[in-house]
């Protein structure tokens, strides 16, 4: 069931876009945040708040690898399997945890604990071969790093990004990710070590770019030079 | 003389609390609002088309001429519309990894360029679309946003300047192709991500019919320092046709994978030195580069033979392939070139989103084959059949999604048929899969 609650706020994320459909895709986010999956009775209560049918959100629900239609565990664990990663061991990885898990591809182990799941390139190919633990960063992962972090999830231990925050649950990710922020931005770094490897070197170089002429600071008028 | 690396986007990545409104102002940040805001809309424009600055999100288009295509004419139909800018955030290209470290370290850079921009076509709302699978990234940049709304950068009557913005961030569900401009509008619009027939463009009929403004995250937060510091100083970094800088990012095979941010025209070559070299083998063997990417797994594979490509939109095109987003995703000699394009392959039919036949349907056509020669089942006519798969699907696909998944095959067959060959003459993959892999050498070190 869709409570009160969730239904104010489903309303309250159509109202943030000039057309309310525009809300259906953080919509969707809450209600998997809610029900821990896309349930009928969230698309029906999206398809009444957007007066579209119960068919158009399925088409949507359904076009969307992040919508899941089984129930999903307290952490999605994300293998990145695209070329780069692939080739840097994330294969390796991936077999390793579906052998450690007892679970195939987009399954969940029998404790409810872990979805398991390849995944493609999540734009951190500078610290592959990488995971995702309900897309938090966990860079330059080995099998043997894996398997420690599943464990240490399924132990209930408390588990950091390599360049975030504490990990919270699959279903706390998707209500940040349906417009509603919890309290760990401030946590983690600004940048990991590889996004700074460029500074780094452009610092011991003394390189920079070039210094701003005061003639040049006029900003329209810089064709004039 | 310009120096080999110069940070502009990358230069306070590093500082503590670099994504802190108090932390960005204090480096000077939203002083280029400021100047904005001072100046009419249209001569922001002219400054960005004369810096020279063209899309980085891959294609290269102009910005500032993208711009002014945008109907300013009220008495016209579409000019009578409101405007939108809308940010293409949504980064999945594979090898791409600039805009997601951006958005973390500097969100703030991205929000002044989408406040500077938006003046500058005149809209009033802005949406950043962000892929939903960066969780922490997205946490920044709606931080961002509500920070610039506190300091009145955002909202009604901007520094009494009487104009009002107001920004929306959308996280995506998973897909690549709404990485497609026109897709994006789609699942803006809470549709299915399928790209939308062109003419009419966004520029003209875009989200909700209006016209539209899409530019990538990197294109947006290079438009404060264009304003700041002139288009001039821009211009004097990159070469003749590909202007100012660009984030570079290395990945794969090199010693220090990771960012590096330099004027256009760099070259693989000393990219490739300052990121110290191709790796050491597990054996403590120096290994030699066998092929990367540019710009993506959509532009066509290059070799040793180009480390001295000028990597601008000229140079790569010249070469064969594309500058694409500058992803160069760089392979060793312990890599199957088969298996990488095959993966690569794969990836492309999962994310077909199914409105073209050629695309739908061809990419699991060449699955097929390239699975057949991967296990050394085919045979050398497979190699012609791929390459007329390929003809049927380049310039026959509805977007440039069904275009990019042809690039990976076309150029690795041109470059390496013999690998193709080899394994059907050692009836499977002739590589030892464990040797390409980072723990390989990380193992041999320890």
């Amino acid at each position: 069931m869709i409570s009160e609650d969730t239904y104010a706020e489903l309303l309250e994320i159509a109202a943030r876009y000039p057309e309310k459909r525009s809300g259906l895709l953080p919509m969707l986010h809450l209600v998997q945040s809610t029900a821990g999956q896309i349930t009928p009775e969230g698309i029906e209560a999206c398809a009444a708040i957007l007066e579209i049918s119960a068919a158009e959100v399925s088409g949507v629900a359904t076009f969307y690898t992040m919508y899941k239609r089984r129930p999903v565990g307290d952490y999605h664990v994300g293998v990145c399997t695209n070329t780069l990663c692939a080739v840097m061991g994330g294969d390796q990885i991936f077999a390793t945890l579906k052998d450690h898990l007892d679970v195939g591809n987009d399954e969940t182990t029998e404790d409810g604990t872990i979805t398991l799941e390849h995944i493609e390139c999540n734009a951190a190919c500078d610290y592959a071969p990488v995971m995702m633990v309900n897309w938090e960063f966990m860079d330059n992962q080995t099998p043997a790093s894996a398997v420690q972090l599943v464990d240490d999830l399924r132990a209930g231990k408390v588990v950091t990004s390599t360049r975030g925050p504490r990990i919270c649950t699959w279903r706390e990710a998707e209500r940040v990710l349906a417009g509603f922020p919890d309290d760990r931005v401030d946590e983690g770094p600004g940048a990991g070590p590889a996004s700074l490897v460029g500074l780094k070197v452009a610092r011991e170089n003394n390189w920079t770019a070039p210094q701003v002429s005061t003639s040049s600071t006029t900003g329209a008028e810089g064709s004039d030079q | 003389m310009t120096d080999v690396l110069t940070p502009v986007l990358t230069a306070d990545w590093g500082t503590p609390e670099s994504w802190k409104l108090n932390v960005y102002e204090a480096a000077g940040g939203y002083g280029a609002l400021k100047k904005a805001l001072g100046m009419a809309p249209d001569d922001i424009i002219t400054a960005v088309k004369d810096s020279g600055l063209r899309g980085r999100g891959g294609a290269g288009f102009p910005t500032g001429m993208k711009w002014s295509f945008i109907p300013q004419d009220a008495s016209t139909e579409a000019g009578g519309k409101p405007k939108y800018l809308v940010v293409n955030a949504d980064e999945s290209e594979p090898g791409t990894c600039k805009d997601i470290p951006l958005m973390m370290a500097t969100p703030h850079t991205l929000v002044e360029g989408v406040i500077i921009s938006s003046y500058a076509i005149r809209a009033n709302t802005a949406f950043i679309y962000i892929r939903g699978e960066v969780l922490h990234v997205i946490r920044r940049v709606q931080a961002a946003v509500s920070e610039a709304y506190l300091a009145g950068h955002l909202g009604k009557n901007i520094h009494g300047s009487g104009y009002d913005l107001d920004v929306v961030v959308h996280a995506g569900a998973g897909a690549y192709i709404c990485g497609e401009e026109t897709a994006l509008l789609e699942g803006l619009e809470g549709r299915r991500g399928q790209p939308r027939l062109r003419p009419p463009f966004p520029a003209v009929a875009g989200l909700y019919a209006s016209p539209t403004v899409i530019n990538n995250v990197e294109s947006i937060a290079s438009v404060p320092s264009i304003i700041g510091n002139g288009a001039a100083w821009f211009s004097s970094m990159g070469t003749e046709k590909s202007k100012g800088f660009g984030i570079f990012s290395l990945s794969g095979h090199v010693n220090v994978p990771g960012q590096y941010e330099a004027p256009l025209g760099i070259t693989l070559r000393q990219l490739i030195d300052l990121a110290g070299g191709i790796r050491t083998g597990a054996g403590g063997q120096q290994m030699g580069l066998k092929f990367w990417t540019p710009g993506g797994s959509s532009t066509p594979i290059l070799t040793q033979a180009h480390l001295d490509v000028p990597l601008d939109f000229e140079g790569v095109g010249e070469a064969g392939s594309m500058l694409g987003t500058r992803a160069l995703q760089i392979f060793d000699e312990t890599t199957c070139v088969v298996r990488a394009v095959l993966r690569w392959t794969e990836f492309y039919k999962h994310e077909s989103c199914g409105k073209c036949t050629p695309c739908r349907e061809g990419t699991w056509w060449l699955t097929q084959t390239l699975t057949r020669l991967e296990n050394g089942e085919g045979s050398a006519e497979d190699l012609d059949l791929l390459l007329d798969q390929c003809d049927n699907i380049l310039g026959r696909s509805f977007c440039a999604l069904g275009d990019g998944a042809t690039s990976p095959i076309t150029s690795s067959i041109q470059y390496f048929r013999d690998e193709y060959l080899a394994h059907l003459e050692h009836g499977g993959c002739p590589f030892d899969p464990m040797a390409s892999t980072a723990f390989a050498t990380v193992g041999a070190n320890q």
